[in-house]
């Protein structure tokens, strides 16, 4: 079956281009960039407009800027259907995945701003340094603790059980909750929501028993008390995890030790 | 440049690479290199789950899935790796358990195991439930797990880092060393992308562990990063790959997104219609219907389109109907991809069918190792110290075409094997010398492609292969779709000598990575379609319409391709003069130019073309009826 090449441009075609279809639009992207080896120490606006389709994803437009504009915008990103937490941006004030947000839902009226997401060191454009995100992870012990010989089979645990951390298990350290966090952008010492969240993840499995020693950690003055309720982790999860709720629950579990 | 000395590398931080890690950074000083940080590897995105013979929820043993993983390979598997694979499946899945892995769990509180493609009771009676299964993120919590285990064991990681090239004792592309010598590895070249620095790490073993090469189609699964490097890397050093033809298409991708909907929709019910409404696997596969292995399901349904009984105003897809099933069994089953489906199709699947066509998922061949994932250069030699696991590898258990979630089980199980094998090697081996200034190569070809000035645009290079690709590679192929094919893929060869890249700085330029990378798929879409050509049956996931039938007589063997001066014979069991001189008379007439990428002009190599015996031990090939 040989076929003619079709050479309409972009990466991601529209399955439809007649009944109920979104035709393609014009988005202008505003993005913050920061090019120390070209532009000096001071991060600057640059827009770029782009043709998209009613199915493309920002990082569907980012990608037609870096493909056909300008080779040398940076950002990270990986699978493009939002679970490996590589291209966490905030998006017109919003923190959110490229690879999630869905151009139509944006107002493609006025610019839309890009820009990397809070609280960590740029390192170059969208790119910023993951590593104090990633080290407050490792410090609140993310792995099941047990004691005892292992069983011969598997543990056994209810179905309630697995429930009950269920949410937290969703977590793909996007980072998105952590610097959407008012508290973590003037004290970046703070654990942040996602080392709460993978905290959470194992206080709350019937399996661990390390429950009291990751308390302990968070029970530090940057651990649990600093958080002030805002949602804003809740709401810039995309995951959908409930992270104010998992930290609320970590809370009680330090008063009550029950877990 | 920097040195660095461990007695094992491992390249590549997904499920393979991380299994490995954890076995052998016990034993052995380890470093495992990555070109992404561990969480974002793709082996997160698997869905269903991981199948294994635990018996938890029905009879079951690890013989009928050892012969299930073969007769879905179309007996082009190898019989003692897939034995091997089933029978530690269930240690695997139980490891993973210890290890804090939230497996669903059955009233009685055991892991719960649900329907799979392929996977039977009693050879091919009924579907069994056999994958072990967290929701339909599975994939997700094997990531997620191993990253921790590897945490709490102080792994050491090299996060960002781009290995460039594997360093031999031996130069195997030009053809001096004979069957029997001693060829060994001595570590690998890294890029590191931060910085823009060039890394020497010198190693006793380095095992890949680097995935997939989906990216040489444009309609996939796949994630932008899985660009086949380290097939290439390998095969650029004279490594052989092996049934590099057979790419398995994923019946249910997302319509024109190619984004994956989890075999497990239909594990748990879901049903394929065309545009009739008409459930049309009945039709295909009698016995067990939708849930038939994925190479059958995907042709099945790239017939009823090509039939004109697809669906949509375009009739260019099927339906995945899940309507018939409570919305509360979907949510607790399948939460994450009829997120999907709502999210980038704008579908609500508690009401509406799904639309969905194959996409490019999986790439059966890969690297040649033995059942201790020992890499093979030839049918017999191995490469000293080299050891490869997962996606990159074929050992081959998925021989050509692989079962849903046998790649979890795959990466889990080899994947410790190589971990093992690597630490025991490093224990007794002394270092090999590595070449004088081995980065040469490396710095040379970055400068080159940064100091190009104006020339062709990678994405327009890249987009115009991936297109010839799904054009004349994919589900249903001919000698002439893949000559066309094939001289497409030689002139974007071509091109790619003239590429240029916009960011000329040091720091984070993925501008000059995307160009590299480029490079690994124009050779590995070269060997995909070369292979193709030269194997005239169907089989698998290759189907062939001017060769409908399996000719096991001819093709029961697996492909094994070298990178060569043109006119150089395979090592061993080279295809025979008539049948490579008949691929060469149809690809070389006229302006083709053999040869790829690489630091290498066109012209300076061509693909040489073997073949290897394929294991058998129990199972004798049969009508694969399902």
């Amino acid at each position: 079956m040989t076929t003619q090449l079709d050479d309409s441009p972009g990466t991601s075609s529209t399955p439809d281009t007649k009944v109920g279809a979104i035709p393609s639009f014009d988005v202008t992207l505003k993005i913050r960039r920061y090019t120390p080896e070209t532009h000096g120490d001071e991060a600057y606006w640059q827009e770029f407009t782009v043709t998209v389709h009613g199915t493309d994803r920002l990082l569907d437009a980012l990608h037609k800027v870096k493909w056909d504009l300008d080779g040398s915008l940076t950002f990270r990103r990986s699978c493009a259907h939002g679970v490996c937490g590589s291209d966490a941006m905030r998006i017109n004030g919003r923190n959110r995945l490229a690879c999630k947000t869905l151009l139509k839902d944006l107002n493609p009226s006025k610019p839309i701003t890009v820009e990397p997401i809070k609280g960590l060191p740029v390192i170059k454009d969208l790119v910023v340094d993951m590593e104090p995100f990633f080290a407050s992870y490792r410090e609140i012990m993310p792995f099941l603790i047990t004691t005892g010989n292992e069983p011969t089979k598997e543990r056994l645990q209810s179905a309630a059980e697995r429930e009950r951390f269920d949410d937290t298990t969703k977590c793909i350290l996007c980072a998105a909750c952590t610097s959407s966090c008012p508290v973590f952008w003037t004290d970046g010492q703070y654990f942040g929501p996602a080392a709460i969240v993978n905290a959470h993840r194992f206080i709350f499995d019937s399996r661990d028993e390390g429950g009291t020693q990751r308390l302990e950690i968070l029970n530090d003055k940057e651990g649990v008390w600093r958080c002030r309720t805002t949602f804003n982790c809740t709401e810039a999860c995309p995951r959908g995890i409930e992270v104010t709720k998992a930290i609320k629950e970590v809370k009680r579990a330090m008063i009550t030790r029950a877990f | 440049m920097q040195t660095h000395q461990y007695d094992v590398v491992i390249v590549g931080a997904g499920g393979a690479g991380m299994r490995a890690a954890l076995e052998s950074s016990d034993r052995a000083r380890t470093a495992v290199i990555s070109k992404l940080y561990p969480t974002r590897s793709h082996t997160g995105a698997a869905q269903g789950g991981m199948c294994a013979a635990l018996a938890n929820v029905e009879e079951d043993n690890w013989e009928w899935h050892t012969f299930d993983t073969v007769k879905g390979g179309d007996y082009l598997v190898d019989q003692d790796a897939a034995e091997v694979m089933a029978k530690e499946a269930i240690d695997a899945v139980l490891d993973l358990e210890k290890m804090g892995l939230p497996f669903n769990r059955t009233p009685e509180g055991r892991i719960d195991q649900r329907r799979f493609g392929g996977h039977t009771r009693n050879h091919g009676e009924a579907a069994v439930r056999r994958s072990c299964y967290a929701a339909d993120r599975t994939g997700h919590m094997i990531l997620q797990t191993l990253y921790q285990q590897c945490v709490k064991n102080d792994v050491e990681f090299f996060n960002e880092f781009y290995v460039l090239d594997i360093l031999l004792s031996h130069d195997l592309v030009g053809g001096a060393v004979s069957d029997g010598d001693d060829v060994a590895v001595s570590g690998v070249v890294a890029y590191e992308l931060a910085t823009g620095e060039i890394h020497l790490f010198r190693a006793k073993s380095v095992v890949l562990a680097t995935g997939g090469a989906g990216k040489i189609y444009k309609t996939t699964s796949n994630a932008h990063t899985l660009t086949g490097d380290g097939m290439a890397l390998a095969y650029r050093r004279g490594i052989p790959l092996e049934d590099m033809e057979f790419f398995q298409f994923h019946p249910t991708g997302l319509a024109g997104l190619g984004i994956l909907l989890s075999e497990a929709a239909r594990g748990e019910g879901g049903i394929l219609r065309n545009g009739e409404g008409e459930r049309f696997m009945e039709r295909y596969a009698p016995t067990i219907k939708d849930l038939a292995p994925r190479d059958i399901v995907a042709r099945s349904m790239a017939n009823e389109v090509r039939e004109g009984r697809g669906a949509g105003p375009n009739k260019d897809y099927v339906l995945l109907d899940l309507t018939h099933l409570e919305p509360a069994h979907i949510d607790a089953k399948l939460p994450d991809i009829t997120e999907f489906a709502r999210t980038y199709l704008g579908i609500e699947p508690y009401t509406e069918p799904v639309p969905v066509y194959p996409t490019a998922h999986y790439a059966m061949g890969g690297v040649p190792t033995n059942i201790e994932t020992a890499v093979l250069r030839n049918n017999t030699d191995f490469v000293r110290g080299l050891f490869a696991a997962g996606e990159v590898a074929c050992v081959s258990v998925h021989g050509s075409n692989r079962l849903g979630t046998n790649s979890l089980l795959d990466i889990n199980v080899f994947g410790k094997r190589a971990g093992l094998a690597a630490a025991a090697y490093a224990a007794t081996a002394d270092w090999v010398d590595v070449p004088e200034d081995p980065e040469t190569g490396v710095v040379a070809e970055l400068e080159e492609m940064r100091a190009r000035a104006v020339g062709d645009r990678v994405a327009d290079v890249r987009r115009d292969l991936q297109q010839t690709m799904d054009a004349n590679a994919q589900v249903f192929r001919t000698e002439e779709s893949l000559i066309q094919a094939l001289k497409d893929v030689r002139e974007l060869q071509a091109r790619y000598r003239n590429v240029s890249v916009q960011d000329k700085g040091r720091a984070y330029n993925t501008d000059l990575l995307e160009a590299l990378e480029l490079g690994f798929l124009l050779d590995i879409a070269e060997v995909v379609v070369v292979g193709a050509l030269n194997r005239q049956e169907s089989r698998g996931g290759h189907f062939r319409e001017d060769f409908p039938a399996r000719d096991d007589a001819a093709y029961m063997q697996h492909t094994m391709a070298y990178r060569r001066p043109p006119g150089t014979a395979a090592p061993s069991s080279p295809v025979s003069s008539d049948a490579a001189a008949a691929v060469a008379a149809t690809t070389r007439s006229g302006d083709l130019t053999p040869g790829g990428p690489g630091s290498s002009a066109p012209g300076t190599y061509d693909v040489a073309l073997g073949y290897k015996p394929v294991v058998v031990t129990r199972y004798q090939p049969m009508e694969r009826k399902y």
